[in-house]
C-alpha cells in the first residue's frame, strides 16, 4: 500500500517541468560512495487487508484488561474511558494537525489546551499549568530542573516511597543536568525525615505514594520549606475529588501521570505528563503554554505564549528541549474532566477508595495474606505480603482470569501491589479473593 | 518550524497597561466554564456495590474542584465546534517545512485501537504481551535496516527526547573512554532543540558556520573541532533542504578527534531507501515517527523518537530493551551495566509505535524508497513553480524533500514580509509553509509538500503563493490585513505575553 498519488504521466510531466529526465537525477548530489546500492532488506509492501491481518495476530498474542480483571496499577490504571472522550479527541481536525504555529488556523487546539490548563489549576489548587509533558516520570525530571534553576541549590532529595521508575528517570536526566537523586528513608512505607540542608534544591514526595499509601505530605513539605527547599509532589489526578489538592498541602510544584484522565492503558504510552506550579515559576516552566489574547478586531483568541522560554527562540538557554509534547492526550483529558465535572470527580474518588478498602479486607482474609505495612491509610492501591513469591501467585491468577496486581521487590519478592478502580465490581473482588485462596492453598 | 514574528508594529495592542492577571473574567463565553450550570452533569457510574469507606479526615479535600458542570450533549457540541476551528492534514494541504505533514493512514488508527494493544497494562509479565514485544522487536529491526544502525531504543517519546537520549549515550561513551569532553558542535542552521538538548546533556554548544552554498563549512569545522568536542549533531538533508555533499569528510573530521557523529532524523523522509545515515559515518540516529512514518502529530504530540546506534554504542542504550530469546520468545531486559538508564516511565509511546509499524510494513522497502523519491519530486516541482517570485535562499544546490525560499526581495520592494504572505495564503485556503526558520535565512519560507500531494494540489498552492506575490505589489492592504476568513484574525502575541491570562 502506498499513498503517493502520482501516475507515471504525472512523474514524467513534473520531471519535465524541472528539466530532468529521471528520478535518479534528483538524488545526484548524494555522493556515490554513500548511496545504497541495494534494496532495503525489508519485506515487500502489503495491502491494508494484509497489514490488518498481521497486526490482529500480534494483538491477539497479548492478554490485556479486555480479558483479565485488571487489579494492576503502579503508575497506570484501568479507569473507565467514556465514549465521548475519543469520539471528540479522535476528530481528525485535532489529531492530524501540527503544533499550533499559525494560531488563526489552530484555535481549536489552542482553546482546548487553555481549558486543559484551567482545569489542571482547578484540580491542583496551583496557579499555572503548561500544555503537557511526555509522562509522569519525565514531568518529574522537568520539575527538578525547574526547582534547581530557581535557586543556586543543587541536591535533590527523594522519598524512597516514590515510584522507582520515576527515580530511575531522574537518575538518567541527572547525568546531563549534574545531580544524583538521593533517597531518604521512609518508616513502614511512608513519611520519613528528610535532612534539608542549605544545598538541597527540592524534596520530592509522591502522595498517594508508590505503595498507594497516604503520606504525611503537609509535614514533609513543611520540612522542605523550613530548610529553604522547594516541595515537589507527584500526585494522582483522580485522587483529587477526595484528597486535599497539592496547593492546599503547600506543594510548590505538582506533577502527575495524566493517563488516568481519559487515556487508555496503551501498554505504557502515549500518556500525559502533567505539571502545575506557582505563578512565580511561570517563566521557568518547560514546554508550551497557551495564553488568551485578542485579535486586531478585539476578539478573544488564544496563542502559544512566553515563547522566549522555548528552544526554538532561546536555543541553548531554553528552560527545556521539549518541542513535541502530548497535546492530543491533554485534549482527551480536557474532555474527560469536562465529562466528570466536580461531582463525578468526587464520586469516582469515593468509589475507588471504597472498593480498594473492601478489596484489602477480603484479600487479607485469605490465610497467609497480610498488609505489607499494617493499617497505613491508602487511596485506591495497597501492598500485600503473600506467603509465596508474588510473581508465581500473579501468574497462577492470570490463568484464572485475573491480573492480580504488580509484584514489588519488597519482602523478598513476596509483596504484591493491588489497585482497584471504579471499574472493578464486588463480584470481581470477591472472585479474586476466592481465586487467591485457591492458588495459595 | 517556528513562528516567532512579533505583531506588526502599526497595530497597537488594546488594553495596554492592564494589570497582570493569571485568571480571566468570571463570564467565560465560548468556553466550557461559560456553559457550566450548577447541577448539570455528563458522568454516570454504577451504584457503589461495596460499603462506603471514609478516608482520614485530615487528608480529605475541602470543597469541590472547580471543574465545569455540563451536560454531555453540550460537551460534544463544544469540542466539535473547537475541532471545526482547527486545520489538519485531513482538512487540506499542509506544507509546513521540517514537519513532514503527510497523509496519516486511517488503517494505522484502527490497528492502534485493537484491544490487545490499547488495553495492555505496562506491568503485565512478558509472557502475556508477546504480541507487543514482537511488534517492537520487528520495528526496531526495520528501523535499524533503514538507518544502517546496529540496535535501537524505541523509548524516547519525541524527537527532542531522542536527541537527549543520543547525547547521553555520547556522554556515557566518552566517560567509558576515560575522559569527558565539554562541547558538541552544531551547525548554525540547526533546529532549536539541538542546542537545548546539548545543554540538558551537560555540554556546551559549539556553533559551526554554513558556507556560501548553505552546507557545513568543512574548513571551519576542521579549525573548530578538537579533543574537547564530544561530537557533532547534523541533519542531512540539512535544515535548508540541501544534502551535505561532503558528509564523508565531515564525519571523518569529527571521528579523527575521537568525536561521535549524531544524525537528527528530522529530514529522513528525503533519503529512505536511497542512502543511510550509518553508511555516511553517523554513529547515533534519531527518527521522528510523526514525520517520516506518518504517525499523526495530534496538534503538537504525541510523537515517538526512536534512537539507533552503531555496534560499539549498543551497551549504552536505555533499558528496558526488547530481546529475542533462543526459543524465539521475547523479553524485556532491565539490566545492562553501561546503560544510560530509563528515558520514559514505561516503554515509550507504544501506541505511536504501533502506527509507525503499520506504516513501515504497509510500504515495505520499495514503498519507502518511493516515498523519498516522490517527496523530493514534489518539493523540486513546487520550488520550480514559485522560485521566480520567491527565490531559493541557496540557489546553487538542488533541494531535496523541502526547500527554503525567501521573501526578502519582496520585502525590499514592497515592505511585505514572509509572515504577511503566509497569512494571505491562509485566506486563499491553505495552511502556509513554515516562516522565519531556519534562522540563518532572512524572511524564510520553508516549504515541504510531502509525497502524498497530487500535482494539482501543488499547482493550486503555487498559484496561491504567486497570487499573494502579485497582490503584494498591486493591493498590499490585502496582505497586511490577512487573514480575514478565519475565526480570529491576527492575534496580539506580545499582548498575551505581557498580560498573562493562562486559565479561566
Amino acid at each position: 500500500m502506498r499513498f503517493a498519488p502520482h501516475t507515471d504521466d504525472d512523474v514524467a510531466r513534473m520531471l519535465g517541468a524541472i528539466g530532468l529526465s529521471s528520478i535518479d537525477q534528483l538524488f545526484e548530489q548524494i555522493p556515490e560512495a554513500v548511496r545504497l546500492d541495494r534494496p532495503l532488506d525489508l519485506p515487500d509492501g502489503v495491502s491494508e487487508m494484509e497489514i490488518l491481518g498481521d497486526m490482529k495476530d500480534l494483538a491477539a498474542r497479548n492478554r490485556s484488561a479486555e480479558d483479565l480483571a485488571c487489579f494492576a496499577g503502579a503508575g497506570a490504571y484501568d479507569h473507565f474511558v467514556p465514549a465521548v472522550v475519543w469520539a471528540l479527541a479522535g476528530r481528525s481536525e485535532f489529531y492530524t494537525s501540527y503544533t499550533p504555529y499559525q494560531p488563526e488556523l489552530s484555535q481549536g487546539v489552542l482553546q482546548a489546551l487553555f481549558e486543559y490548563q484551567s482545569m489542571i489549576c482547578e484540580l491542583t489548587g496551583l496557579e499555572v499549568s503548561n500544555a503537557s509533558l511526555y509522562d509522569g516520570a519525565t514531568a518529574l525530571a522537568e520539575a527538578v530542573n525547574l526547582a534547581r534553576s530557581s535557586h543556586g541549590r543543587h541536591r535533590v532529595l527523594v522519598s524512597s516511597s516514590v515510584d522507582r521508575r520515576y527515580v530511575d528517570t531522574l537518575r538518567t536526566y541527572g547525568r546531563g543536568a549534574g545531580y544524583v537523586p538521593e533517597l531518604f528513608d521512609t518508616v513502614d512505607g511512608r513519611g520519613g525525615d528528610p535532612q534539608v540542608g542549605e544545598d538541597v534544591a527540592c524534596v520530592i514526595v509522591q502522595h498517594p505514594n508508590a505503595y498507594g499509601l497516604l503520606e504525611p505530605a503537609r509535614e514533609l513539605f513543611g520540612a522542605a520549606h523550613a530548610g529553604g527547599a522547594r516541595a515537589i509532589q507527584v500526585f494522582d489526578p483522580l485522587s483529587l475529588g477526595v484528597l486535599s489538592p497539592p496547593g492546599d498541602l503547600r506543594a510548590d510544584i505538582a506533577v502527575a501521570e495524566g493517563q488516568v484522565l481519559g487515556n487508555h492503558l496503551n501498554h505504557g504510552g502515549p500518556y500525559l505528563g502533567v505539571i502545575a506550579t506557582r505563578l512565580d515559576d511561570v517563566r521557568r516552566l518547560p514546554g508550551r503554554i497557551v495564553g488568551e489574547t485578542v485579535d486586531v478586531d478585539g476578539r478573544i483568541g488564544y496563542v502559544l505564549t512566553l515563547q522566549a522560554r522555548e528552544q526554538h527562540i532561546r536555543r541553548e538557554k531554553a528552560t527545556s528541549n521539549i518541542c513535541t509534547n502530548q497535546t492530543l492526550m491533554a485534549i482527551a483529558a480536557t474532555v474527560y474532566m469536562g465529562w466528570l465535572g466536580p461531582q463525578g470527580l468526587e464520586e469516582l474518588g469515593r468509589q475507588c477508595a471504597s472498593k480498594a478498602a473492601y478489596a484489602a479486607e477480603r484479600l487479607t482474609e485469605v490465610p497467609g495474606v497480610e498488609p505489607l505495612f499494617g493499617d497505613a491509610p491508602f487511596f485506591k492501591e495497597f501492598p500485600l505480603r503473600l506467603p509465596r513469591p508474588a510473581e508465581q501467585v500473579r501468574d497462577a491468577l492470570m490463568e484464572r482470569g485475573y491480573l492480580a496486581g504488580v509484584p514489588l521487590p519488597d519482602a523478598d519478592g513476596h509483596a504484591l501491589l493491588v489497585a482497584v478502580t471504579e471499574r472493578r465490581t464486588r463480584e470481581q473482588i470477591d472472585g479474586l479473593a476466592m481465586a487467591m485462596k485457591e492458588v495459595l492453598a | 518550524m517556528s513562528d516567532a514574528s512579533p505583531v506588526p508594529s502599526e497595530v497597537a495592542p488594546p488594553r495596554v497597561g492592564a494589570p497582570v492577571r493569571v485568571q480571566g473574567p468570571e463570564e467565560r463565553h465560548g468556553t466550557l466554564k461559560g456553559l457550566s450550570r450548577p447541577g448539570r452533569r455528563s458522568f454516570s457510574l454504577p451504584e457503589l456495590d461495596v460499603p462506603e469507606t471514609a478516608l482520614p479526615a485530615d487528608q480529605t479535600r475541602q470543597g469541590r474542584a472547580g471543574l465545569p458542570e455540563v451536560a454531555e450533549r453540550d460537551l460534544v457540541s463544544h469540542f466539535t465546534r473547537l475541532s471545526q476551528l482547527n486545520y489538519g492534514v485531513d482538512t487540506g494541504f499542509y506544507p509546513l517545512g521540517s514537519c513532514s505533514m503527510k497523509y496519516n493512514p486511517k488503517v494505522a488508527e484502527n490497528v492502534a485501537q485493537l484491544a490487545g494493544f490499547q488495553r495492555a497494562h505496562p506491568h503485565q509479565p512478558d509472557h502475556s504481551v508477546q504480541g507487543s514485544l514482537e511488534l517492537m522487536w520487528r520495528l526496531e529491526r526495520a528501523l535499524c535496516e533503514i538507518t544502517g544502525m546496529a540496535r535501537a531504543t524505541l523509548q524516547p517519546p519525541a524527537g527532542a527526547c531522542g536527541e537527549l537520549t543520543g547525547l547521553l549515550i555520547m556522554r556515557a561513551h566518552h566517560e567509558k573512554q576515560g575522559r569527558q569532553r565539554r562541547k558538541v558542535a552544531i551547525p548554525d542552521s540547526s533546529h532549536g532543540t539541538n542546542p537545548a538538548s546539548v545543554r540538558l546533556a551537560g555540554y556546551e554548544a559549539l556553533k559551526i558556520p554554513s558556507d556560501a552554498r548553505g552546507l557545513v563549512d568543512v574548513s571551519a569545522l576542521e579549525k573548530l573541532v578538537d579533543e574537547d568536542v564530544a561530537g557533532l549533531m547534523l541533519t542531512n538533508p540539512n535544515t535548508l533542504g540541501l544534502f551535505e555533499e561532503e558528509i564523508e569528510r565531515v564525519s571523518a573530521v569529527v571521528h579523527e578527534v575521537g568525536g561521535l557523529v549524531y544524525y537528527d532524523g528530522a529530514n529522513l523522509n528525503a533519503i529512505l531507501g536511497r542512502c543511510r545515515p550509518g553508511d555516511m559515518g553517523f554513529d547515533i540516529v534519531h527518527i521522528n515517527t510523526h514525520k517520516t512514518f506518518a504517525t499523526p502529530h495530534g496538534g503538537g504530540g504525541p510523537g515517538a523518537g526512536p534512537v539507533g546506534v552503531i555496534e560499539r554504542l549498543v551497551p549504552f542504550l536505555p533499558v528496558p530493551r526488547v530481546e529475542r530469546r533462543e526459543d524465539g520468545s521475547f523479553a524485556l531486559e532491565h539490566e545492562a551495566p553501561d546503560s544510560i538508564g530509563r528515558m520514559h516511565g514505561f516503554l515509550g509511546n507504544f501506541g505511536v509505535l504501533v502506527r509507525a509499524y503499520a506504516y513501515v510494513f504497509l510500504h515495505g522497502g520499495d514503498g519507502l524508497r518511493e516515498v523519498a523519491e516522490r517527496s523530493v519530486l514534489n518539493a523540486n516541482y513546487l520550488a520550480e513553480r514559485v522560485k521566480d517570485a520567491f527565490p531559493l535562499a541557496y540557489a546553487d544546490g538542488r533541494p531535496m524533500h523541502e526547500f527554503v525560499a525567501t521573501a526578502r526581495p519582496l520585502k525590499e520592494r514592497t515592505g511585505i514580509r514572509a509572515m504577511d504572505v503566509a497569512k494571505r495564503v491562509i485566506d486563499l485556503g491553505y495552511h502556509p509553509s513554515t516562516v522565519y526558520f531556519p534562522l540563518v535565512v532572512e524572511e524564510a519560507l520553508m516549504v515541504e509538500p510531502t509525497e502524498t500531494e497530487t500535482m494539482e494540489s501543488l499547482d493550486a498552492f503555487a498559484e496561491a503563493m504567486l497570487q499573494a506575490h502579485r497582490e503584494a505589489q498591486e493591493d498590499p492592504q490585502l496582505l497586511h490585513e490577512a487573514p480575514v476568513t478565519t475565526p480570529v484574525r491576527r492575534l496580539h502575541e506580545a499582548h498575551a505575553a505581557r498580560h498573562l491570562i493562562l486559565r479561566w
